[in-house]
């Protein structure tokens, strides 16, 4: 009964009224959908095992797609120069891909969200400091610092230690360059709410104004941090990508999307392209549908913007 | 002005000054440096010789003075990947960054302005509507990406320009640039488009934001009210005074085209310092990505002191000091 | 002086103005019959609460509507021209050069980055076709007129070194700058302070009456009304409520709705928020009874107007829009509206 009421409510809103009207986001949504399901469930829906050495097969390298003259239908997207099935390896790697970009904006969001409140409450110093900090670190490109914080921690620990953790170092180095913008939010709502009168009030008979400013304060940015972490999990996919594409991220034995893209990027010149642009597109069509997203939900969510 | 100037450049020290604590915690902590230099045989005294000549016996803050005295004079020390001094390492490699950021920002500012202001303009044509979802498919495409496809249809398929290297540069003292050999402009196509694609796509936008903002302003439709043409209204008026925001955030995108060229850099295999710090990256190479660090953080310290100069020369509100004459 | 048009008729004559307003939730009209003439060198004053409609029938004559607003029906024509249907390019030319237009907040309404003289220059030299030199000559004559001091160096000062009184100053000479036969004033006195309002009023009044300018002001004071105004039009929910002489319609209202607003008129300095004399609040667009759109407020509502719309009806020296003043209505207007 509760269900069917809350239902029936989602289905009256706004929200949900501004999806139904536009063609782009249900088709956005649907893409997304599919690379999601396609990359979580890859164990399970790939038709090889690109990490199984015993199924590959040397004399299966270089196979182009299916439709091509030399195409062969048990690898519809074509084999690598090693063998493998490159719709299967495409699969697997969409779900490194999307395990690490989660992940990072889940790190994101716990840093900022935190700093934001800490900031915003405390005021002062702290705040001052904080936010000054904030202030740097936007004025460098994310990457820069995932990077710089990858590179850092590389050199800090040991080479066997960082190998085995490898795609935490990276979940790190990405959610630590995109903390400030969480924090900036949070701060501002909270600086808005600290003022207000309940929250003296709740000084006074005594309750814990931490607690109370908490269940005040998320409320108000569960809209815009729900905007910052879609359009930030597009952003975290690709600076996973483009670390991976350097040789700096999830090590090679993970291979995401980004390392395909990268192994694939030295047969470009002789004409195996599509070990690297079936990748390729997989990236677009993950960071694409989910950019698109982003931008119905900050529109849907901000009404001054049209 | 001098005051203004002056103000602005005692705001970036503190910048400038934590950018240095952190490269300077990296270089002193991170990694052993020490037992990097010895290699595998050494004695004690040797170790406590060379702790003592690098200084690490010192307290903190002369460690940290010190680093900061070198640095002042471009003293970065040795790179542990290649044995070489750190700053003539990056001056080797500064003009290959440089002039492709270089000419990326124009690509940037050339196309996305006009892009901008037409689709602030015309906010319901076809072509701003093609220009829109051009700009969000150059968001959502990975640097790498474009290089690779650009590779791949004009290197590979097309053939018309060469997918790697610099071309023929020529020596200007020490500075070596492609600019004046056509191997060298034709080297710098591809790069300079990668590059500055997503700086493009981002002040499009930014400019047509703008745009759209000034022309809801009530001085726009005042002058509408006064009869002033479309052409005025729109190109004197309108973007003159989108200018004034567009110039800050774009500069700052023009920090980051120095960064980005990193991966630009990788996918074009560009001789500049972007592939060093990526190959330091991989070695570890903590003084070099120190030094990348620091000059980083100076190029953007410097670009915000240029955007701010020209702030000041576009709005006249900015001119005069406090205390003025003003209404409210 | 240059002469005002030959009296040969209204100089802005509005009939039967219709503006909507397509939305989300249907088709919004926000003026609805509006029709009043304004003569040669007069002002008319057009009062109302906010919303009613005033600064939408300034907007829609200088043809400035901001979408998706569009006139729907009626006209508009400036001595005897229409208007309305102009094209864009040719509307431009009568904008500034015949008609022009004074907006309600003088620190918004200035360019901030161009000088108050480029301004003027850029202007006259748009409709008047004057040479550099003699449109600054110009330029700092306009800004002695509308009394700047030392007008010689401050034509080439930024809008921002001007307190906001003198940038009204300013704003003014830019309406008048062209010599128009028409001022669409739109609150010209409402964001400045007290102590200034009067000074710009003043000036207004006299430029006009100097140039035999004819000005529509709108505004929601009575008192700047009173003062200026030779005729009033009384605004509701997008209808003419009532229209006549200024001392006419402030001794003796004769539509309900004009009674209230003379009742409650409030002290020069606060800004109407609410109607003391009437109950209740002016209906939304989305919201407008049928019949008389004042009829869920009206003392004096009854049958009738709840099903009929009324026309302006001839009643002494004004007009209203009221059924009370229809003879053949089954209810006639008590003698306090009658005599005031």
């Amino acid at each position: 009964m509760a269900v069917a009421a809350a239902l029936s409510r989602a289905l009256d809103s706004d929200l949900w009224w501004s999806f139904r009207r536009s063609p782009v986001t249900i088709l956005s949504a649907v893409v997304a959908l599919v690379c999601i399901l396609g990359a979580a469930l890859s164990p399970w829906l790939a038709p090889h095992d690109p990490f199984d050495l015993a199924t590959l097969n040397l004399g299966d390298a270089f196979k182009p797609p299916s439709w091509s003259a030399e195409g062969d239908l048990l690898y519809p997207l074509g084999t690598d120069d090693q063998g493998r099935d490159m719709l299967s390896a495409i699969m697997y790697g969409a779900r490194i891909s999307l395990l690490v970009g989660v992940s990072a904006v889940v790190f994101s969001i716990l840093v900022g969200v935190g700093i934001g409140l800490l900031a915003g409450y405390l005021g002062g110093v702290t705040d001052g400091v904080l936010m000054r900090i904030a202030d740097i670190q936007l004025t460098f490109p994310s990457i820069l610092i995932a990077l710089l914080v990858d590179g850092v921690v590389r050199a800090a620990l040991p080479r066997e230690l960082h190998d085995r953790i490898a795609l935490f170092v990276v979940i790190f180095a990405i959610g630590i360059s995109a903390w400030p913008q969480f924090a900036r939010t949070v701060r501002g709502s909270t600086l808005v709410e600290r003022n207000k009168e309940y929250v003296l009030a709740a000084r006074v008979i005594g309750i814990s104004q931490l607690r109370i400013m908490l269940t005040h304060v998320l409320p108000n940015v569960v809209g815009p941090v729900l905007v910052i972490a879609t359009l930030g999990l597009s952003s975290a996919i690709i600076t996973e990508a483009t670390l991976s594409f350097l040789g700096v991220g999830v090590p090679p034995t993970q291979p995401s999307l980004g390392t395909l893209i990268r192994i694939g990027n030295d047969f470009l010149f002789s004409g195996e392209w599509w070990i690297t642009i079936f990748p390729g597109a997989a990236l677009i069509a993950m960071v694409l549908s989910v950019n698109l997203l982003g931008d119905w939900l900050r529109d849907a969510l901000n009404p001054r913007l049209r | 002005m001098a005051a203004f100037i002056l103000s602005r450049i005692l705001q970036a020290i503190p910048v400038m000054l934590v950018v240095a604590l952190f490269s300077f915690a990296m270089f002193a902590y991170v990694g052993d440096p020490v037992a990097i230099m010895l290699g595998q045989d050494f004695t004690e005294a040797q170790r406590v010789q060379l702790v003592h000549d690098l200084g690490l016996d010192q307290p903190f803050f002369v460690q940290f003075a010190t680093f900061v005295g070198h640095a002042l004079q471009g003293d970065f020390g040795l790179s542990y990947r290649l044995s070489r001094p750190v700053a003539e390492l990056i001056a080797e490699r500064a003009p290959a960054t440089l002039e492709l950021a270089f000419c990326a920002a124009l690509v940037a500012l050339l196309v996305g302005v006009p892009m901008g202001v037409y689709t602030g303009l015309y906010r319901n044509s076809w072509l701003s509507r093609a220009f829109l979802t051009f700009s969000l498919i150059g968001v959502s495409l990975p640097t790498f990406l474009i290089g690779i496809l650009l590779i791949l249809v004009f290197s590979v398929w097309l053939g018309w320009l060469p997918s790697f290297g610099r071309g023929d540069v020529v020596q200007l003292g020490w500075w070596s640039t492609g600019l004046l050999t056509l191997s060298g402009l034709k080297a710098l196509i591809l790069p300079s488009i990668t590059l500055g694609m997503f700086q493009l796509t981002l002040i499009m936008r930014l400019v047509r934001a703008e745009m759209l903002e000034v022309l809801r302003t009530d001085y726009i439709k005042f002058a509408r009210a006064r009869g002033l043409s479309n052409r005025a209204i729109n190109f004197g008026h309108a973007l003159k005074n989108t200018l004034v925001p567009v110039i800050t955030i774009a500069g700052l995108q023009l920090g980051g085209i120095i960064a980005f060229a990193i991966v630009t850099e990788t996918v074009f295999q560009w001789p500049g310092m972007g592939l060093l710090f990526i190959q330091s990256v991989g070695a570890a190479d903590i003084p070099v990505m120190a030094a990348y660090l620091l000059l980083i953080a100076l190029v953007f310290v410097t670009i915000n002191l240029v955007v701010d100069l020209l702030y000041y020369l576009v709005d006249p509100r900015l001119r005069i000091g406090r205390g003025a004459a003003g209404g409210h | 002086m240059p002469a005002a048009a030959p009296i040969t008729g209204p100089v802005l004559s509005v009939r039967d103005l219709r503006v909507q307003f397509p939305t989300r939730r249907g088709v919004l009209t926000a003026l609805d019959g509006v029709s009043f003439d304004i003569a040669p060198g007069e002002v008319l004053g057009v009062v109302g609460e906010s919303g009613a409609g005033k600064s939408m029938t300034g907007a829609a004559i200088i043809g400035l509507l901001e979408p998706p607003g569009r006139i729907a029906g009626g006209e508009i024509r400036l001595q005897g021209e229409r208007i309305d249907t102009l094209p864009q390019d040719r509307l431009r030319r009568i904008r500034g050069r015949q008609i022009g237009a004074i907006f309600q907040d003088p620190l918004t309404t200035l360019n901030p980055l161009y000088t108050v003289g480029r301004q003027l220059i850029e202007t006259m030299q748009a409709h008047l076709g004057l040479s550099d030199r003699e449109a600054r000559q110009r330029a700092i004559g306009w800004l002695e007129m509308v009394g700047i001091p030392a007008a010689a160096q401050r034509v080439d000062s930024y809008p921002h070194e001007f307190s906001g009184g003198m940038r009204q100053r300013v704003v003014i000479s830019l309406a008048l700058c062209a010599e128009p036969i028409l001022v669409v004033a739109d609150e010209p006195t409402t964001a400045l302070d007290v102590s200034i309002q009067a000074q710009i009023i003043a000036l207004l009044k006299r430029l006009a009456r100097e140039k035999g300018t004819a000005m529509m002001l709108v505004t929601h004071d009575m008192g700047v009304i009173a003062e200026t105004a030779d005729r009033v039009a009384v605004m509701y929910a997008g209808r003419v409520a009532e229209i006549g002489p200024v001392r006419a319609v402030v001794k003796a209202p004769k539509h309900p709705y004009s009674a209230g607003l003379m009742a409650s008129i409030p002290p020069l300095d606060r800004k109407v928020a609410h109607l003391s004399g009437i109950e209740g609040a002016m209906p939304r667009l989305s919201a407008i009874p049928p019949g008389c759109a004042f009829n869920p407020r009206c003392p004096h509502v009854f049958d009738r107007c709840r099903h009929e719309r009324p026309e302006l009806i001839e009643t002494g020296s004004t007009r209203a829009a009221c059924w009370l003043y229809d003879p053949a209505s089954e209810k006639q207007a008590p003698e306090l509206l009658r005599h005031g």
